[in-house]
């Protein structure tokens, strides 16, 4: 803590309007530590959004000095800039008050993509058996670690200018599927992650694969996505 | 337009780039060998007219932006202008149709 600054600047966008608030600066602090400091010592009204507190359930992302951000694993010796902290919501989403969006769009949009899985299998038969080491498999395990904090879905200019695109968290879970070989889905949805709000809208900017927290690429499995729907309208399948 | 036409354009797209990062190189590769010695539109003229290949060649060229350039124009007035839907692609039937007879008219002009 030798020669680190004692108090932190942060400001926080409440409802339209920035409020600055001054925190104590403590040793392996993180974002959410601040906001939470705010909430329980400075203003009780303070709304933020958070859970598991270490990165496995997605909800506590918000926008850090400009970046969208999983607040409980962000220290604040990564982001702050010369003591002072900007803290919003996320963008892309509405927001419900202060700190809190509303992930409705961002999660019906999966189910959209035809995220959920479906299987054929009955009670009674066997097991699927998936090779650890197979194509398809590792395709998936690329992608599946996916915690739905809409990170990747704020950072992106293509939500922003297509506000029916399925972005980057939804066309990931559809390509983690459309990769897992008990799901008797596929047809429907590579319909679902076609046209001008799928998969062909992106445009690679990488800011999904960028800002994802868990280090996963969506914007690879957009290119797999692409390439399948592609496949499937030559075929006349689509 | 439904998920089959506008997956097909964004193919279109794509091919028409492909066949317009060749054009682009040849069309340059001429124009650098072309104008060696300095260039006058007799020269020009003389190359140009009757010449088949020639005529080949550009009015390829000329598909390729006539189908490239309206695409993407469409994702641009969608994504900055928020125009979407049947009229945006009516007035991009237009765009394409001004783009092809104002290439091939050149075509012809140097051709024919």
């Amino acid at each position: 803590m030798s020669g680190m600054l004692k108090v932190l600047t942060v400001t926080i966008r409440r409802g339209g309007a920035w409020q600055a608030f001054e925190v104590p600066r403590r040793e392996s602090q993180t974002v959410l530590d601040v906001v939470t400091f705010v909430q329980r010592h400075l203003d009780p009204t303070l709304a933020y959004r958070y859970s598991c507190r270490v990165g496995m359930c997605g909800s506590c992302a918000m926008t850090v000095n400009g970046a969208a951000r999983w607040t409980c694993r962000t220290h604040v010796d990564k982001v702050a800039q010369d003591g002072r902290l900007e803290i919003a919501p996320l963008r892309n989403l509405p927001v419900i008050r202060d700190l809190v969006t509303d992930m409705r769009e961002f999660f019906d949009k999966w189910a959209r993509a035809k995220g959920q899985f479906t299987g054929d299998r009955k009670r009674g038969d066997d097991f699927a058996r998936v090779a650890p080491e197979s194509d398809k498999r590792q395709l998936a395990d690329a992608g599946i670690e996916c915690i739905g904090c809409a990170v990747c879905y704020s950072a992106c200019d293509v939500v922003a200018w297509t506000p029916d695109y399925l972005g980057p968290a939804a066309l990931n879970r559809a390509w983690t599927l459309l990769n897992d070989e008990r799901d008797s889905r596929q047809a429907a949805r590579l319909r679902a992650v076609a046209g001008d709000a799928g998969c062909h809208a992106c445009h690679t900017h990488m800011s999904c694969t960028e800002r994802c927290p868990k280090a996963l690429s969506p914007t690879a499995g957009i290119a797999g996505l692409k390439r399948a729907v592609v496949v499937a309208a030559l075929k006349g399948e689509l | 337009m439904n998920l089959r036409g506008e997956t097909r354009l964004w193919i279109a797209q794509r091919a028409s780039a492909a066949v317009l990062a060749l054009c682009v190189l040849v069309h340059l590769a001429t124009l650098v060998y072309a104008v060696r010695g300095g260039l006058t539109g007799g020269e020009i003229l003389e190359r140009t007219r009757g010449n088949a290949a020639w005529f080949a060649f550009y009015s390829l060229f000329v598909l390729a932006v006539t189908v490239h350039a309206p695409i993407g124009l469409r994702t641009v007035l969608g994504e900055w202008l928020g125009w979407r839907g049947r009229s945006r692609d009516i007035a991009l039937l237009a765009f394409a149709m001004l783009l092809a007879w104002m290439g091939m008219r050149a075509v012809l002009g140097v051709f024919a």
